[in-house]
């Protein structure tokens, strides 16, 4: 045991009357209100909490924050499990359940500590090395077990999540002393301010500084809570911003895990657009190198006195503080006066160099020009040895616990993320912001500013300046002088060897396992640019992307090159800041709302004849309408059968429909459409094939003339709005002139579908206009009418070969239109049938579907529509480029009819024509395939090259290994000469 | 994600508008050399600085326009309706 609980009124974050009881690795913890996991754990005095990810060391709490690179846990069981959270980030309470990720069989007995003993063997770039030699499959299923943390979550989230969109004049992201400062002042200037802050109350660095002794910080919070009270501003915790992106949007996500939300909302993702983002995000602590480095138990200094003055926690009863830097005393005044005893200040700088406010408390030893060359214990810390800088003894200290201060690190993740640039300080060891970004200002730690009386200034003159206007300069510095170079020396390390010993390994990237030797290796080979030294190592690449190891690598890589870490370079911080659960994104948006799929208005009707449902095109529509146990296809088969032989009902409602109005809209037709249709009588139909730009098949339909300038036309279910896009491009961009309208009415209209041989029959019983009896109304022609009072488009046309008449009608009717039809039906052999009998029904008639047979290369005369390009002495859109050489080839690919020469076997959709079997060129590939009810046999359509020239000839298909015998037939299998249609 | 001060709606998240790719291509005559054409068709400058596009607010007025947009900052320099020549963008202010 050695962390503790600190007796009140340590403990600023706790509520103690709370208390509450959670699992670790099915332990059970007690802790208070306010805890996070972390801070828990610690206080129960567990310093081993997981093993690491390459090498499966122990490893420990090492932060107090969203920085923490190796306190990585799994929240939660079964579904509701999140992997690899960290335990510094996420609150205590009752009833969680939490697990160590990367360990087998359990945390103190792991099998793939073996690694530590292989380590020598898996050296940066070991990864990339098994690429080229000996082979990456021998390594594969090794690497694949052992790697990864944390486990998923084994089904669909049950938990609900939130997304808001706001707008806001100036957004301030961090409630330190400096972002309430500028947020005050922006509000105090007329402005509307929004304050976000990831913790769960205001504070940050400030609040850790309340136990030091003269510390004016809990008056300045006090004070700053009350401005902020005053002017209006209120403080959103829990919410971290994770993304900005261009023109000053934010992202961010708020936790309300815990929270008595009502309707239990895990996650609530917020977009926010501001005028003025004012970054705010304080700054990490660097940590030491030194060997061990990453045993449980060495922690960063300013988290071990958060722990401290935010939870009451004693991280361990005697610790050494491994320092280069002057905020180490600060944190060893706030342990001492905590009552934690401090051990000694190893201090790598020499007296001369210490700033004047660097004071160690009464009876703290400090050891000047002296370094950590090495740590008693493997998953606990038992005690350090100390070298100075320059060699000589040894000096054992006893510990628990080692707090290690190198400075510290500007939070500038947000800033890279919108463009910003860095530019290194050689004094203070540390990146900061180099330019000011228009829209996006910097105040405080992560401005580099570090004396609190000139960050304050600073941020209240941000506050107050004008949104996107021109920002003061950021009077960087404050921290004093810190060394770039924190390694133990040659020298320290030396000492070492003359007692026996051996060095141990100093971590860099304590999550991915890098070490310095790592990055001096990564020198060696040549990666020295800051973008593959990340590659090859994989340094900071991590969930925690380098919070805490980045200043080092480049610092290391620096030194191993003779450079300045800025002249290696810094790599651009990505989105997100801290991982995000990818339910936090979807906001909801799961399942069936993932892309809610159009509903027809006749559902019910179909639901009652049992239709099973299945998305075409974005809507939901009766697949085909199965008998009790049968399957889908022999449904298909038998209602493809009774539409031939009695009367089908088809809701077509999804079908394309565009009215085309204007006195220029023939001419706009004819511009669109392969067809010509400023030909068409008022009352005819014509089919139309549209190509793009470069000639491509895109859609095709049917148009018909309402009146000499109003058009009514069909596009396919699944392309009407890519239809009305391109008619509107082409109107708006190009073709200006023209004085036309495009309005799609697709949900505004229903279409039912009567087809079959006893189609007229049904709709003479039910009284429709006589003037549409088959003999009086031709095929191809479009007649307005009523039925019922209502108006009616009533349109003869066939996409099945059988007399048909598509009803249009106010999409509101469908139903009653529907009910009505089959009950008057029911002598007339009548049925039901869904989009998959439709589908066989135009593949016995060779009809093509578009995005089915064709596909991006597709030309009209590839489908047997040459002869409407060749007729048409008019421009239309794509005619141009069917001329080019590729357009002209005699080797392009053609529609076609394929049989089984067996007329038993089905032909898969997609398998490879050839005449020799693989490996050859395939010649072409099934496009459409079906077994036939009229003919009682399997058919497929094909495109083959040169395909209309190889009617008889023998070729295989193809697929998955088999091949079976073919015969290239003519289209259309079933009625070639049409006499159906007539009824 | 861009802010686009669409010339009809106002300023509306980029995310409601669709970008239809480089603006004032001339579309050749039918009767161009078969090299014109391709250019036509597949050949864009694709500069890193200002570029003139087309953009239609399709999910709001439905409408397109035209923008000049500088792609290495996304800064959005005019907008301009469809038919309307490309205006000289504001001289840059000296270093
Ligand atoms: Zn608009």
């Amino acid at each position: 045991m050695s962390g503790y609980r600190l007796p009140p009124p340590h403990g600023a974050w706790l509520d103690r009357s709370q208390p509450v009881r959670f699992s670790f690795n099915g332990q059970s913890i007690e802790g208070f209100a306010g805890d996070t996991v972390a801070a828990a754990l610690l206080a129960q005095g567990l310093m081993h909490i997981g093993r690491s990810y390459k090498l499966h060391r122990p490893r420990g709490i090492f932060s107090c924050g969203v920085e923490e690179p190796t306190g990585l846990l799994d929240i939660g069981l079964g579904p509701l499990r999140t992997p690899d959270t960290r335990a510094t980030d996420i609150l205590a309470r009752d009833g969680l359940v939490c697990a160590s990720g990367n360990c087998w069989p359990s945390l103190n007995f792991d099998l793939a500590a073996v690694n530590q003993k292989l380590a020598a063997f898996l050296p940066a770039g070991f990864y990339y090395k098994t690429f080229m030699w000996p082979h990456w499959h021998l390594f594969e299923p090794l690497i694949r077990r052992l790697a990864g943390l944390g486990t998923a979550g084994d089904g669909p989230d049950p938990e609900r999540y939130d997304e808001v969109s706001v707008n806001t004049e100036v957004l301030v992201v961090g409630a330190g002393l400096a972002g309430m400062q500028a947020a005050v002042s922006a509000a105090g200037a007329g402005r509307q301010v929004m304050l976000l802050e990831a913790d769960v109350q205001p504070g940050g660095w400030a609040a850790s500084q309340t136990l030091r002794p003269g510390s004016e910080a809990a008056a300045r919070l006090a004070a700053a809570r009350c401005d902020l009270a005053r002017a209006g501003v209120e403080v959103q915790a829990r919410t971290t911003v994770v993304a900005l992106y261009d023109h000053q949007l934010a992202t961010a996500i708020e936790s309300l895990e815990g929270a008595a939300a009502p309707g239990r909302i895990r996650e609530r993702l917020w977009k926010i657009r501001a005028r003025q983002i004012i970054l705010a995000t304080g700054s990490f602590e660097r940590p030491m190198l030194f060997p061990d480095n990453d045993r449980p138990g060495v922690m960063l200094a300013g988290a071990v006195e958060r722990y401290a003055t935010h939870y009451g926690v004693a991280c361990g009863e005697r610790v050494v503080i491994s320092a280069a830097c002057d905020s180490a005393y600060g944190v060893a005044q706030s342990l001492v006066a905590a009552g934690i005893e401090v051990a000694a200040i190893v201090e790598r700088r020499p007296e001369r160099e210490l700033g004047g406010e660097a004071q160690a408390p009464h009876g703290v030893p400090v050891l000047h020009s002296s370094v950590l060359v090495g740590i008693a214990g493997k998953r606990a810390v038992r005690g350090v040895q100390v070298a100075g800088v320059g060699g000589g003894a040894l000096q054992a200290i006893k510990a628990d616990l080692v707090a290690s201060a190198g400075g510290c690190t500007p939070n500038v993740s947000l800033y890279s993320q919108a463009g910003g640039s860095l530019r290194w300080l050689d004094a203070e060891s540390m990146f900061v912001p180099e330019r000011l970004l228009p829209g996006v200002a910097v105040v405080g730690a992560c401005a580099g500013v570090f004396d609190l009386e000139a960050a304050l200034t600073h941020a209240g003159q941000v506050g107050r300046s004008a949104p996107g206007g021109l920002m003061p300069t950021a009077p960087v510095g404050g921290t004093g002088w810190v060394p770039a170079d924190n390694q133990p020396t040659l020298a320290a390390l030396s000492a070492l060897s003359t007692r026996g010993g051996k060095p141990g390994k100093q971590f860099v990237d304590l999550q991915n396992d890098v070490t310095a030797s790592d990055v001096e290796l990564a020198a060696r080979e040549n990666y020295r640019s800051v973008e593959h030294l990340k590659r090859y190592t994989t340094i900071g690449m991590a969930s925690d992307q380098g919070k805490t190891s980045n200043i080092n690598a480049l610092v290391l890589m620096g030194k191993a090159t003779e450079r300045r870490p800025d002249q290696v370079g810094s790599t651009k911080f990505r989105p997100p800041f801290k991982p995000v659960t990818i339910n936090a994104l979807a906001g909801g948006r799961s399942g069936e709302r993932y892309r809610p799929l159009k509903r027809l208005s006749a559902r019910d009707f179909h639901h009652a004849r049992g239709a099973l449902f299945e998305e075409f095109g974005g809507w939901e529509r009766p697949a085909a309408y199965p008998l009790p146990g049968e399957g889908l296809i022999a449904a298909a088969e038998r209602e493809s059968a009774e539409v031939r032989r009695g009367v089908g009902l088809f809701d077509n409602s999804p079908l394309g429909k565009i009215e085309v109005y204007g006195p220029d809209a023939a001419a706009f037709l004819d511009l669109m459409y392969v067809g010509t249709m400023s030909t068409l009588a008022v009352g005819s139909a014509r089919y139309g094939v549209l190509l793009n730009e470069n000639g491509i098949v895109m859609d095709d339909g049917i148009v018909a003339r309402l009146a000499p300038h109003h058009f009514w036309v069909n596009t396919t279910s699944g392309g009407v709005e890519r239809v009305a896009s391109a008619f509107e491009e082409w109107l708006q961009c190009e073709y200006v002139d023209l004085r036309v309208f495009i309005v799609p009415v697709t949900s505004q209209w229903g279409n039912v579908t009567v087809a079959g041989p006893n189609a007229w029959r049904l709709l003479d019983q039910l009284g429709f206009d006589a003037a549409m009896a088959p003999a009086r109304m031709k095929h191809m022609t479009l007649r307005e009418s009523t039925y019922a009072g209502q108006p009616i488009r009533v349109l003869r046309a066939s996409f099945n070969g059988e007399l048909g008449y598509e009803i249009n009608l106010p999409a509101s009717q469908t139903e009653t239109l529907l009910a009505r039809l089959w009950e008057a039906g029911q002598d007339l052999e009548i049925c039901a049938y869904g989009v998959e009998a439709l589908m066989i029904m135009r593949i016995e008639k060779g009809f093509i579907h578009v995005g089915a047979d064709t596909d991006g290369t597709t030309l009209p005369g590839d489908v047997g529509l040459a002869r409407g390009v060749d007729k048409k002495p008019a421009n239309f859109v794509g005619r141009r480029s069917l001329t080019r050489p590729a357009g002209k080839d005699p080797e392009r690919m053609q529609l076609v009819g394929l049989q089984a020469v067996d007329s038993r076997t089905r032909l898969a959709v997609g398998a490879h024509l050839s005449l020799r079997p693989p490996p050859t060129q395939a010649e072409g590939w099934v496009t459409s395939s079906c077994f036939s009810p009229a003919l009682q046999q399997p058919i497929a359509l094909a495109m083959l090259k040169r395909g209309t020239q190889r009617i008889g000839e023998r070729l295989s298909a193809w697929h998955l290994g088999t091949s079976i015998a073919v015969e290239v037939v003519k289209t259309p299998f079933f009625d070639p000469t049409g006499e159906r249609l007539h009824g | 994600m861009m802010t686009i001060a669409c010339p009809w709606c106002g300023a509306r998240p980029e995310n409601e508008f669709h970008c239809g790719g480089t603006s004032h291509i001339q579309r050749p005559p039918l009767d161009c050399s078969d090299a014109t054409w391709g250019d036509y068709l597949f050949v864009r400058a694709n500069p890193c600085g200002l570029h003139a596009e087309r953009w239609r607010h399709s999910y709001g007025c439905g409408q397109w326009f035209n923008l000049l947009r500088d792609t290495g900052t996304h800064e959005i320099k005019a907008v301009y309706a469809m038919t309307a020549p490309m205006p000289e963008p504001a001289p840059e202010a000296g270093p």
